[in-house]
């Protein structure tokens, strides 16, 4: 293992510093690249069942623009948000970060409420999982991503718990990194779903 | 004891070949009896030639290089030089496999589109809707209004649309001496040419796994002359009894049944290539 | 549900198998516990993060699901030897089919390829262990708790039986109601997963860990090979798991992904699970491309001829894979165009692969070929996986694939190149690298014996395949009839199928006796090999290398022998080594995986969601943990250095 795992190197970033950071950093990008596989077979998915509605309803008359422009908005401020804990990181203030993070995982949350609330507004009016093929594939597709952000969500605060505890040391400051790239790999997905699913679901 | 077992090897081909000779008369597909097999059948000859072409230059080298340079104690000082390639060399054994593959490819691609077309283009053909279930063929003649079950007869020289539908797991309907097969799945509808040369019965199965019995999924094809054909027909049109909703719906439970064979069809009242309900619950609306 | 639903019962051959298991876990336990093996087990086995250790894990793994696969050839074999026996029923033969394709492609090639590149990777870059020990631990144990939680359902509720490709609609609730199916996609979920991040951690392993000096274009052949097969999986895994994933929810939830009413749709299972399936068959492939490369140049004596293109050839290969997956459902109606197109770039990579013979070929000629099991192995491979690769460009031929298509004929065609490609790879691999692995050599008269026994054996079983196939026999039949003629060549290949047998039981002879007997390698180097993992005593001390060596060309090794020095230890210059801790949290974790995974199967879902819970406190107990590793002293670097005789 990395022999030099306690040579700081000054000039990088905190998060950079020891060998098993870089290491960790580069081992996560390639875990997002096998992320982008796994969401685009479930929007390959999502596309080809889109128009099997069986007895069910279809996209245009299930979706609801209210409650779609809201989680987006959330998430798009909480990904910004997320971007500024990693500044306020970068000039070494724990309290900002902090904050930032906060506010970042409050929005999260806030964006898991909403979609909650639109979920289970389509099983009131009978659109569940079992309805039909296009809507199996609707909820596992954008389930898939909210549990992602709920995942994001929990993950977010042990790092918060750690930072309270240990401050920021080259292995708090790489995890924080680490679950920034995350946040915004989960926004660039809730884009995709946005204009694939929501914005082409009501046109077409 | 290398010696014994090096003879006992080279035996070994022999031996098949003795065992193979007496068994080519059974090779359906190098015995086509139509002109979609005949295709493919040409086809698989022309890969073949170039498939033995590969096979012998390869080991023929293989050979050559193992028995040259094997360890010996005469060469016992012999040090192997250091060579990174050969670029040339490398270049003509990339561009052989190139034109090789081109052509294979070419007429592997006419073929390809052939196949959807009937050969011939005068003949009016005759359509036949095939639907697989547990574990049985069922093949509805559309315009004669026949059924039957198991089998199917086919007049010679006339250019044959199977229609193929599933109500169960995917089949794939075959007729090695007519040509390949294609897949027969619910709720769509896929289309297979073939056509018999020569009056004569040929074997037909289902290639794709589809449960319990499915190695029982047989049918025979059965070609006639038009003549016989158009007897056949009226025969049955005249003396098989009604196919029932009730009756269909025993038949399509899951088991092996035998031959049948009735005077109208089934798709009188349903049409599986539309997506259906499964036949369990086929009370509630089989054709919504 | 009731206890006779529960364990499979009604079966004498299930009865027996019963009784041998529990035969087995008990004669474990009173070993284990006899010996007072259990704490040994524990410290360093169980709780173990050295990639050679996880390797030899791993390939045990493999022997064992190769026995268990082998067992089911053989049944299958023995039913079909003559028409109409009673041997198996149709649904016993269903089940055995469908277990022996999903343990030898999932559990038993997979895990002996990935096994081989634990232990050989590191060393060859010259690195001390892979990115992510831990991590790797855990992929280990993941794969295997999934390979037992498959292997269990034979006993336990019954064998997943709708074939190894699992088709829809046969694989659904309404065709296949037992809880099967559920076992196959939870636990391939399960070992999946271990997979994927074997594939991120060896990535990063070489693109990060390399020797200084070690270029991209110096690494050795079997390293560019891991290198391209992990970037395989990470793009085809990820598709599986979905593909799994929308079964289980078929399965376990009644939506309707792939079901016949209400919009599912079959045929995009088919092809969600070939997208992942063809570049599979790469994923075993590739490495065994690289493991013939370093057996063929060692005992060649020679520089592997064209080694650049050989790179750019598996390069171009691992493309390919990707866009070919048509080629198993031509017959799927798709369309003349599709058809022709799929066509065209599956026989394209016949063009790359014949590169690489030729390329073998030549590294051959002008060489001073040595015959060991290693090199048998690897020579048998080119003619034998030529057969295979020129009846794979025929069935790439879509219209004459109609003909070929699910016969015997294909059957063949699979097994030639998974056999002669993967099998033989990982038999020479085995017999090449076991010293490193185990300090002695494996004994060669017997390891002849398993070669010639398992090669006749296996060309005798699957060449009368191929005529079988256009004979018009089709795969997964239990049985035919006696009319149609298929009956010699079946007790032909039933004969095959038995010389590969008792080839198999030579094997484990083998590795017994030599165990016992067989010769102690004392140098470390017992082939005069070419690249770095011979630079290292056998077997390897657990930091591999006390001295990170400098490479300067491709051989690194020969080179420095070629210099007149070898790999020497300046002690001097030693430094005390980092090495990761062992943990049990990944074994442990990986038993909360079973019990979730087995819960799932059979709906339990309390079961499920505490086993869950478990996991997830298991990964927040790994977020806390600020173990930083040790550090071994320059005194016991020393000591070991001596004792091996590495050292000055």
């Amino acid at each position: 293992m990395a022999e030099a795992a306690h040579h700081y190197d000054e000039k990088m970033p905190l998060e950079y510093r020891t060998e098993e950071s870089r290491l960790n950093i580069l081992g996560f990008w390639i875990f997002l690249g096998a992320e982008v596989a796994l969401f685009a077979t479930l929007f390959a998915t999502y596309l080809v069942l889109f128009q099997r509605t069986g007895n069910g309803p279809t996209a245009e008359e299930l979706f609801q623009v209210k409650g779609v422009m809201i989680e987006t908005i959330l998430l798009l401020t909480s990904s910004f948000t997320c971007g500024l804990a990693v500044f306020e990181m970068r000039r070494g203030r724990l309290t900002g970060l902090l904050t930032w993070l906060l506010v970042t995982l409050l929005l999260g949350a806030g964006f898991i409420t909403f979609e909650v609330r639109e979920f289970i507004d389509y099983v009131h009016e009978g659109a569940t999982m079992q309805t039909s093929a296009f809507l199996s594939s609707f909820f596992v597709l954008v389930g898939t991503h909210g549990a992602h952000v709920s995942v994001g969500i929990v993950w977010m605060i042990l790092i918060m718990i750690q930072l309270l505890q240990r401050g920021l040391t080259p292995r708090t400051a790489r995890k924080v990194f680490i679950v920034s790239l995350y946040w915004h790999f989960l926004d660039v997905v809730w884009i995709f779903i946005f204009t694939l699913v929501y914005l082409t679901g009501m046109v077409i | 004891m290398k010696q014994k077992m090096w003879k006992w090897v080279s035996l070994l081909p022999l031996s098949l070949l003795l065992l193979l000779s007496g068994c080519s008369e059974n090779m359906l597909v190098l015995q086509p009896k139509g002109p979609v097999a005949k295709t493919q059948y040409d086809l698989i000859v022309w890969s073949v030639g170039f498939m033995l072409f590969i096979i012998v230059v390869v080991f023929v080298l293989f050979a050559v290089v193992l028995i040259r340079y094997r360890e010996k104690p005469e060469r016992a000082d012999y040090e192997p030089p250091e060579e990174e390639g050969n670029t040339l060399l490398e270049i003509i054994w990339t561009v052989i496999p190139i034109i090789i593959v081109t052509a294979l490819a070419i007429p592997t691609v006419k073929a390809t589109f052939a196949l959807e077309k009937p050969v011939k283009k005068e003949v009016k053909p005759l359509t036949i809707q095939v639907t697989a279930a547990n574990w049985k063929w069922i093949f509805s003649y559309p315009e004669q209004n026949i059924e039957t079950v198991n089998y199917v007869n086919i007049p010679e020289d006339v250019p044959v649309k199977f229609q193929l539908t599933s109500v169960g797991p995917i089949n794939s309907f075959w007729v090695p001496q007519l040509g390949g097969q294609k897949y027969a799945m619910d709720g769509m509808n896929t289309e297979l040419i073939l056509q018999a040369d020569e009056p004569g019965s040929y074997m037909g199965r289902s290639a794709n796994f589809s449960g319990k019995e499915f190695a029982h999924m047989e049918f025979e094809v059965l070609a006639q002359t038009k003549d016989d054909f158009a007897k056949w027909v009226k025969e049955v049109q005249q003396t098989a009894p009604k196919l029932s909703k009730k009756k269909y719906e025993t038949i399509l439970q899951p088991g092996i049944v035998g031959r049948m064979t009735f005077s109208n069809t089934h798709l009188a009242w349903i049409d599986h290539t539309k997506q259906n309900r499964h036949y369990m619950n086929s009370d509630d609306g089989i054709n919504r | 549900m009731k206890w006779n639903e529960f364990f499979v019962t009604g079966q004498p051959l299930i009865y027996a198998a019963d009784v041998s298991i529990v035969l087995t876990v008990i004669g474990i336990v009173f070993i284990l516990t006899y010996f007072k093996k259990w704490k040994w087990l524990w410290n360093e086995w169980l709780t173990t993060v050295d990639h050679k250790k996880i390797g030899v894990m791993y390939i045990i793994s493999a022997v064992l699901m190769l026995f268990r696969g082998g067992v089911d050839a053989l049944l299958m074999r023995a039913q079909l030897t003559a028409p109409n026996m009673k041997f198996l029923d149709s649904q016993h033969y269903n089940e055995i089919f469908t277990t022996h394709g999903t343990i030898m492609i999932l559990f038993m090639a997979m895990p002996f390829i990935i096994g081989l590149m634990n232990i050989v990777v590191p060393l060859q870059i010259g690195a001390r262990d892979v990115a992510y020990p831990y991590l790797n631990a855990l992929s280990f144990w993941l794969f295997f708790v999934g390979a037992m939680l498959f292997n269990i359902a034979f006993v336990i509720g019954g064998s997943p039986d709708a074939g190894w490709t699992a088709y829809f609609p046969l694989a659904g609730n309404e065709f296949s109601p037992g809880v099967g199916n559920n076992y196959y996609a939870v636990a391939l979920q399960i070992s999946g997963i271990g997979t994927l991040m074997t594939g991120i951690n060896f990535l990063v392993t070489i693109l990060k860990m390399r020797a200084p000096g070690m270029t991209l274009m110096r690494m050795p052949m079997f390293t560019w090979t891991i290198l391209i097969t992990c970037v395989l999986i990470i793009f085809a895994f990820p598709v599986l798991t979905v593909a799994l994933a929308l079964m289980t929810f078929d399965r376990l939830f009644d939506t309707q992904f792939f079901t016949m009413a209400n919009g599912g749709m079959s045929m995009l299972w088919a092809n969600l699970f070939w997208i992942w399936g063809h570049p599979e068959v790469y994923i075993v492939i590739l490495p065994s491309f690289g493991i013939f490369s370093e057996i063929v140049s060692t005992f060649a004596r020679k520089r592997l001829f064209g080694y650049k293109a050989m790179v750019y050839s598996i390069v171009g290969i691992a493309f390919l894979s990707f866009i070919v997956w048509v080629h198993h459902f031509f017959t799927m109606g798709a369309g003349a165009a599709v058809n022709s197109f799929f066509s065209i770039t599956t026989m394209a990579i016949a063009i790359p692969t014949g590169v690489k013979i030729f390329n073998w070929l030549f590294t051959l000629r002008k060489g001073k070929i040595r015959f060991t099991t290693a090199m048998l192995w690897s020579l048998a491979f080119i003619p034998n996986f030529v057969i295979g690769g020129v009846t794979g460009v025929m069935l790439a031929m879509a219209a004459a694939d109609y003909q070929y298509h699910n016969s015997y004929f294909l059957i063949a065609h699979f097994h030639y190149v998974l056999i002669a490609g993967t099998v033989f790879a990982c038999f020479a691999g085995l017999h090449y690298w076991y010293p490193k692995m185990f300090g002695h050599l494996l004994n060669e008269r017997l390891g002849k014996w398993t070669f010639w026994l398992f090669m006749i054996g296996f060309n005798i079983c699957f060449f009368p395949m191929y005529f079988l196939g256009l004979m018009g026999m089709t795969r997964r039949m239990y049985t035919y009839s006696a009319g149609l003629g298929w009956t010699p060549l079946n007790v032909v290949a039933t004969v095959g199928a038995v010389l590969m047998g008792i080839g198999f039981i030579v094997l484990c002879y083998n590795i017994y006796y030599s165990a016992r007997y067989g010769e102690r390698d004392m140098t470390g180097d017992p082939w005069d090999g070419r690249t770095l993992e011979w630079a290292t005593s056998s077997p390897v001390a657990h930091y591999n290398f006390a001295v990170i060596p400098e490479v300067t060309d491709l051989d690194a090794y020969w080179r420095m022998k070629k210099a007149g020095k070898g790999f020497e230890i300046d002690e001097e210059k030693l430094k005390p080594i980092h090495m990761p801790s062992n943990s049990g949290r990944p074994f442990l974790i990986s038993i909360a995986f079973f019990f979730a995974g087995f819960g799932l199967v059979f709906k339990w879902f309390t079961l499920a969601i505490i086993a869950a819970l478990f996991i997830v406190l298991g990964l927040i107990l790994r977020s806390f943990d600020d173990d930083d590793g040790y550090y071994i002293s320059v005194d016991e670097i020393k000591r070991t250095e001596r004792l091996t005789g590495k050292g000055a």
